[in-house]
């Protein structure tokens, strides 16, 4: 499990005997050498929904990967360098002017490929983690389905044994970049005669495979970077089985896990420090209130600095729980705590910025607030990706504080006597 | 804050939670404020027997601290202070020996730093006044020069223990520099007329200062260092408010959850309601994040970082709209025993107030944190 292996790396000395110091004079010297320079306060456009920003990633992380820089926290037989979340750090800290992958953080490195870490058989990790590292695969997840996204217990995509194959049949969605993936971790139904989380198996999915269409999902600010999948007796075999026949359930756990800290800002998986592109940067308060002809507004000035307020100590909470995980002070749910943070620390900036923006915000009138219209308009894809507020909200409940489940008409009930609603 | 690491950390921390648990429970708190005291003079005393007072005073000058943190020794002891919202000057105290350590004059100044560590002794620090906010670099306190020294005039309020203080550390103009003296209480000229809080035992006074006489020796620092021994000062005060209010939170949070399994209504606990469930986990988000925020800040003035002004108001600003809605949510879980004097809740909810208002509102120090930004910002 993750949790054991960082805090062993927490204590140790890398086996290299390099300090953190030297790794990182050795890091600057190369980053200068081999990585393109940027400036962080003006960073290039990055849409996730467009084929090119991802051929970029996986060109830019070639580079890493050459250089003796990528998957610091991956174990070394798997291509990475084994090395102890402080390396991670420091090296982010020095990547800050040059253009880095960000964009395979997450899903691939953080979730997938963690999870691959705690869950896979030996030869998906060899393949599959050796594979990202070196920039060549990109990794995605096949969870959500149209019928539901926040019981994900109760999926409905099967996989019906036939001969030594699995033949797999339904649909999943808001899959990240999934157009741009090589291969995905599915979720399907492998027992229908068993309560809901015992009947379930996950699956390493090559993504070009026959029997798999995909269409893209086009979103309230135009972006299409999510995509939806049809599966239609698509035939897998037994060695894309992750983890155990129906124990699907227990790897699907290590991915929400992931998922979770991913999404908060804090695991030890991803490369890098800063946003992905333009439309992600910080905004930057103290331009916009200028922007917006207000730069003495005190009132503007007090709603901005809250807002700059909540952001730092978003990044202060992600260290607490980070440390607070490791030392048994809470409980790996605590990963809930960072995810909801995150989300409502977004809602704060997008409101904060469109209180500031006025009607530049709303009516383009040159002054390029407009974007901050925009966003607004997206406020809530932060509070629903990764599993939603309300979601997490009882996980801090039950697993943190110990409260008592929600009732569940389900619990204990064999999934094909489960009541469903019409899809 | 609360990962106590050593073993002499763990036994610091457990003999003032002892002493604490003995010497300041809430029924204690609740008599001391039906006699109408804030705190046993005897009772500070002992406190400082226990090193209360000496964190921030380097050994050389009578003081030292368990781990050589001192700033995170002082702030555990805030913070289990904060468990029983207990009465005593540590605020007050610890604020002015953190001016008083670091003035380049310090030597002379050795016998007031030996008396209050030891709790003969209280000082607290004059720097409101009357119908300002927190504004401690713009006084209209006066020091003029004379021949032996200064002649203090003005007046300053809110001085928190300021009727049971022996002497204030006052900030004051003087020839137009900033400057701060000590000035004993019972000085010829002083006047002090207490203010009542909104905590049961957090007492203010209003003290006048009249043609107050003071020695040369009176000064605290030079004139140059004066601003940064009052940001200092301020760094010291606020971060131990943040540190006693996360003691205050966690106890509060810690009973509430008891209470959301132990009440029953339509036969079930309240704690199975999701829309109370998730009430909850807001505030252990709440409480996380004072948390994180505070032992940054903690951190961050202990090292004297750089950055330790912006990281103290982000906790000021983040604790401070946080921990008095998250008190009265609490009172809501409650119920009607929640708006009850019987109940220990509105102790809590008094002293987070208190809190949130004094030594910068959190919407000061959003202004703060903006314009520290700005600064930042046009300097990179």
């Amino acid at each position: 499990m993750t949790e054991t292996r960082s805090v062993r790396a927490e204590s140790v000395q890398a086996d290299t005997g390099e300090s953190i110091a030297e790794f990182v004079r050795r890091a600057r010297v190369w980053l200068a050498d081999n990585m393109p320079p940027i400036d962080p306060t003006n960073l290039p456009d990055v849409d996730r929904g467009k084929e090119a920003p991802w051929l970029r990633a996986k060109e830019l992380q070639k580079k890493l990967f050459e250089g003796g820089f990528a998957g610091i926290c991956f174990p070394r037989e798997y291509g990475g360098l084994g090395l102890p979340y402080a390396y991670q750090k420091a090296f982010d800290n020095e990547t800050r002017n040059y253009e880095m992958p960000i964009i395979l953080n997450t899903p691939t490195f953080t979730i997938c490929a963690a999870t691959l870490l705690d869950t896979g058989t030996e030869e998906q990790k060899q393949q599959r983690i050796r594979a990202v590292l070196s920039g060549d695969e990109i990794l995605v997840q096949l969870l959500s389905e149209p019928s539901g996204g926040s019981d994900l217990a109760g999926v409905i995509t099967r996989a019906d044994r036939k001969g030594d194959k699995w033949i797999i049949n339904g649909a999943k969605t808001w899959s990240t970049s999934a157009f741009a993936a090589d291969y995905g971790l599915l979720l399907a139904r492998t027992d229908w005669n068993v309560p809901k989380h015992e009947g379930l198996t996950m699956f390493l999915v090559p993504i070009n495979s026959p029997g798999i269409t995909m269409r893209r999902i086009k979103q309230v600010d135009g972006g299409e970077e999510f995509c939806e999948e049809f599966f239609d007796g698509l035939e897998l075999g037994d060695d894309a089985v992750v983890g155990e026949v129906n124990g699907g359930w227990a790897v699907a756990s290590r991915q929400l896990y992931h998922e979770r800290r991913a999404v908060g800002g804090g695991s030890e998986f991803a490369s890098g420090i800063g946003a992905e592109g333009k439309s992600e940067q910080p905004i930057g308060y103290p331009a916009l209130l200028a922007a917006a002809g207000q730069p003495d507004n005190e009132r503007l000035q007090e709603i901005a600095g809250r807002a700059l307020v909540h952001r730092a100590v978003k990044d202060q909470l992600i260290d607490h729980v980070y440390h607070a995980v490791l030392d048994g002070s809470l409980p790996p749910a605590g990963g809930s705590i960072i995810r909801i943070f995150h989300a409502e620390t977004v809602q704060c900036e997008m409101d904060s910025a469109l209180a500031i923006a006025g009607t530049g915000g709303v009516v383009d009138d040159g002054s390029d607030l407009s974007r901050f219209g925009d966003r607004f308009l997206s406020r809530q894809a932060a509070s629903l990706g990764g599993g939603t507020n309300e979601i997490a909200k009882n996980i801090i409940g039950e697993r943190i504080l110990g409260f008592p489940r929600e009732y569940a008409a389900d619990r204990g009930v064999p999934f094909n006597q489960v009541k469903r609603g019409r899809t | 804050m609360t990962d106590v690491a050593s073993p002499e950390r763990l036994l610091f921390a457990s003999t003032a939670q002892a002493f604490l648990e003995k010497e300041a429970s809430l029924s204690q708190v609740r008599e001391l404020h039906a006699a109408g005291r804030s705190f046993e003079p005897d009772w500070w005393r002992r406190a400082a027997e226990l090193g209360w007072a000496s964190l921030l005073v380097p050994e050389e000058l009578g003081g030292g601290s368990v781990s050589g943190d001192g700033v995170a020794d002082l702030a555990l002891i805030a913070e289990q202070i904060g468990r029983t919202v207990a009465p005593g000057p540590l605020h007050p105290v610890s604020t002015v020996l953190a001016g008083l350590v670091d003035a380049d004059d310090v030597e002379r100044h050795s016998d007031t730093i030996e008396a209050l560590v030891s709790g003969e002794l209280v000082a607290s620090w004059a720097v409101y006044e009357p119908g300002q906010a927190w504004s401690p670099l713009q006084p209209s306190v006066t020091a003029t020069p004379t021949a032996n020294g200064f002649r203090i005039d003005g007046v300053k309020d809110r001085i928190e223990a300021g009727p049971e203080s022996d002497v204030y550390l006052v900030v004051a103009k003087s020839d137009g520099a900033l400057r701060q003296f000590l000035v004993p209480a019972d000085a010829h000229g002083v006047s002090v007329e207490p203010q009542q809080s909104i905590d049961l035992v957090k007492r203010y006074a209003k003290v006048t200062f009249d043609g107050v006489d003071v020695d040369e020796s009176a000064a605290v620092g030079t004139a140059a260092q004066t601003e940064a021994l009052i940001a200092r000062q301020s760094q010291v005060a606020q971060v131990l408010q943040c540190a006693e209010v996360v003691g205050i939170l966690d106890t509060v949070m810690d009973f509430t959850v008891q209470w959301g399994f132990d009440r029953h209504s339509f036969g079930r606990p309240l704690a199975s309601y999701q829309a109370l469930k998730h009430q909850f986990a807001d505030m252990k988000i709440w409480l996380e994040a004072c948390r994180a925020t505070t032992r940054a800040a903690v951190a961050d003035v202990s090292a004297r970082a750089s950055s330790a002004e912006m990281s103290v108001s982000v906790a000021k600003s983040y604790v401070g709209e946080h921990a008095a809605p998250m008190l009265q949510r609490c009172v809501q879980l409650h119920g009607g025993i929640g708006v009850t004097w019987e109940h220990d809740l509105h102790m809590y909810l008094r002293r987070t107030t208190l809190y949130r208002s004094m030594f910068g509102t959190p919407e000061e120090h959003n202004l703060r944190v903006y314009s520290l930004t700005k600064e930042l910002e046009s300097a990179s």
